[in-house]
């Protein structure tokens, strides 16, 4: 049997076509230096491979054998098997952002559901197809502000927003002339609202605070919307954990003029950190600035309800370098995923999902912070997700590590987010790390856990 | 035939004294269709010929809108873009766009007349 798509004929005749003698001297600009062939070993019959590939794959840790504590950004909640199962099917398999829309009305209904969605679980009127995942959701949304502000250069981040999402915003606005501003965290883990006052000004396009932020603590939106609002800039709110969205204040009503952020925990699995689910809504006023793919509901000829695409106007392929984003694209899949989820959870069935979470994660943290040796740093208020400080000369890293060898993911350590040279041997941020609970978590996982604390440390 | 000034880009202007009313021609509004918004600079602003100074948007497409003459904008048009459908109906008279200062007299020469624009358009369309 045939796999190879070319034959040696026809390679023959593609190298006459452009004058080459091998397809060695298709690679002649290339030093030799840089093209050693790389080592490889001898082939493997199917049953070799398998047994190869699966020894490999058994030395990674998974959460449903072990007691699993991460979080930071990507959450260990509960998807049924009936959204796995309906995503399997095949018609679903293809989903993507259809350039043939209006045939697909399955799959814009589907869209148009997912928006709904996110429109009600932010409090804002207008939500797109979906993004990529978290970080971009939030470079778009800041792009989004500086086109609405025309002209200004300056965004204000808070310094609880995801260091991997402050990181992708620092990336894009390297070469586009923007500005960042970071504002430190007070005592208590939230936002400090004085030193955030005092770094908008009149050149400040956005103000960008996630809650719970990244060390788990809830911020109030109306905050970063205060600031926002004296200096005529965007209120931007960033999600990471979508599940507290069902327990806690909706950006909208707390006066946010654009939502963005990650959606994995509604209907994703973690898969191995990715594919993710970025979601952006806005308020109406602003929707001719929004990026990416937006499904309107409509009447078809016949009167009858039908879904097409909406303000295509504004995006690549019809405005060409004058789009309002690059994005002309969903994650399509995953938007399906999440909206079949979140259909199956209903309005109860979110709640009890936060609910839960929380409740977990409030009675974990109780059991640490009476763990001697061990403290929280921050004060504030939290949802599922906690920052944890090991006794002085513990580095939490290495006491993780220890952990995980017993089966228990207890948590990230903050160094993997700093340049970990930075950080002096026993400094704070090397002892500390996050904690995150859900409704995954047993009461008896969780005592584990807090045994295990003590143990390691004595 | 009229008293406007066309450009290539398929805007007109009328002159009264130093005051130039700018707008797009009946060929660019049938060419665009039913327009759904439009967006239109803040009294104040200042271009020189040439420069965009808007959009405006059909079901369509959506479109730049380019000064054809220098100056400052004195005044826009807030009932066409409350009612972008006006552009449609009456695009060279109550669907005007902005008046402008002019900083010269001497662009206005530049522009077609209502003739040669006619001939611009129709060699535009044989040339598609």
């Amino acid at each position: 049997m045939k796999f190879l798509p070319n034959s040696d004929a026809e390679r023959r005749d593609m190298l006459a076509a452009i004058g080459a003698s091998s397809i060695e001297d298709l690679f002649a600009t290339v030093p030799s230096a840089v093209r050693q062939a790389p080592d490889l070993p001898d082939p493997l019959s199917e049953i070799e491979i398998r047994r190869f590939l699966g020894g490999l794959a058994s030395k990674n840790a998974n959460a449903r054998d072990t007691a699993f504590f991460l979080g930071g950004g990507v959450y260990n909640h509960y998807v049924s098997a009936i959204a796995d199962q309906m995503l399997y099917r095949a018609e679903w398999l293809t989903a993507y952002t259809p350039y043939q829309p209006e045939v697909s009305q399955g799959t814009l209904q589907s869209i148009f559901e997912f928006q709904t969605h996110v429109c009600l679980l932010t409090g804002l009127e207008v939500a797109n197809a979906s993004l990529y995942e978290g970080a971009s959701a939030l470079v778009e949304a800041l792009l989004m502000a500086e086109r609405l502000s025309k002209g200004r250069k300056r965004a204000v981040l808070s310094a609880g927003i995801h260091p991997e999402y402050r990181e992708t915003v620092r990336s894009y606005f390297a070469n586009l002339g923007l500005e960042i501003v970071e504002v430190p965290l007070g005592a208590d883990g939230a936002t400090d609202p004085r030193a955030l006052g005092a770094a908008v000004d009149a050149t400040t396009f956005a103000v960008a605070v996630q809650s719970p932020n990244f060390y788990g603590v809830i911020e109030d939106w109306a905050v970063g919307s205060a600031a926002a609002k004296t200096a005529g800039a965007a209120s931007v709110a960033v999600v990471a954990e979508a599940a507290s969205l069902a327990m806690l204040k909706p950006p909208g009503e707390g006066g946010a003029d654009i939502a963005c952020g990650e959606l994995q925990s509604l209907g994703v699995p973690m898969h191995l950190g990715g594919p993710l689910l970025g979601f952006l809504a806005c308020r109406i006023e602003h929707q001719r600035q929004i990026p990416g793919r937006l499904v309107g509901e409509t009447l078809d000829a016949e009167g009858r309800r039908a879904f097409c695409l909406t303000l295509s106007t504004r995006e690549q392929h019809i405005r060409r370098e004058k789009a309002t984003s690059n994005i002309c694209t969903n994650q399509g899949l995953m938007a399906l995923a999440s909206n079949i989820h979140m259909s199956l959870l209903g309005k109860k069935g979110m709640r009890e999902v936060a609910q839960q979470s929380h409740a977990k994660a409030e009675y974990l943290k109780g059991r640490i912070a009476a763990t001697p040796g061990y403290r929280l740093p921050f004060s504030g208020p939290t949802f599922n997700e906690f920052l944890v400080e090991a006794p002085p000369g513990v580095d939490a890293a290495a006491l993780l590590d220890r952990l995980a060898a017993r089966k228990i993911l207890a948590g990230i350590p903050l160094s993997r987010f700093f340049d970990s040279r930075a950080l002096p041997a026993d400094s704070a941020d090397r002892r500390r790390f996050l904690v995150a609970a859900t409704e995954m978590n047993t009461r008896g996982e969780m005592d584990h856990l807090v045994a295990a604390l003590s143990e390691v440390r004595a | 035939m009229d008293d406007l000034h066309y450009s290539e880009s398929h805007e007109w202007v009328r002159v009264d004294g130093e005051i130039g009313t700018i707008g797009i021609t009946e060929h660019a509004q049938k060419q665009l269709g039913e327009i759904v918004y439009l967006e239109l600079p803040e009294v104040g602003h200042v271009y020189n010929a040439d420069d965009e100074f808007g959009t405006v948007e059909s079901v369509k497409a959506v479109s730049e809108l380019y000064s054809p003459v220098s100056g400052e904008v004195v005044e826009v048009n807030k009932s066409a873009v409350s009612e972008p459908g006006i552009i449609n109906d009456d695009p060279q008279g109550d669907g005007w766009l902005i008046k402008i200062k002019l900083s010269t007299d001497e662009e206005i020469g530049k522009l077609m007349s209502a003739e040669a624009y006619a001939k611009y358009v129709s060699e535009e369309e044989q040339s598609k």
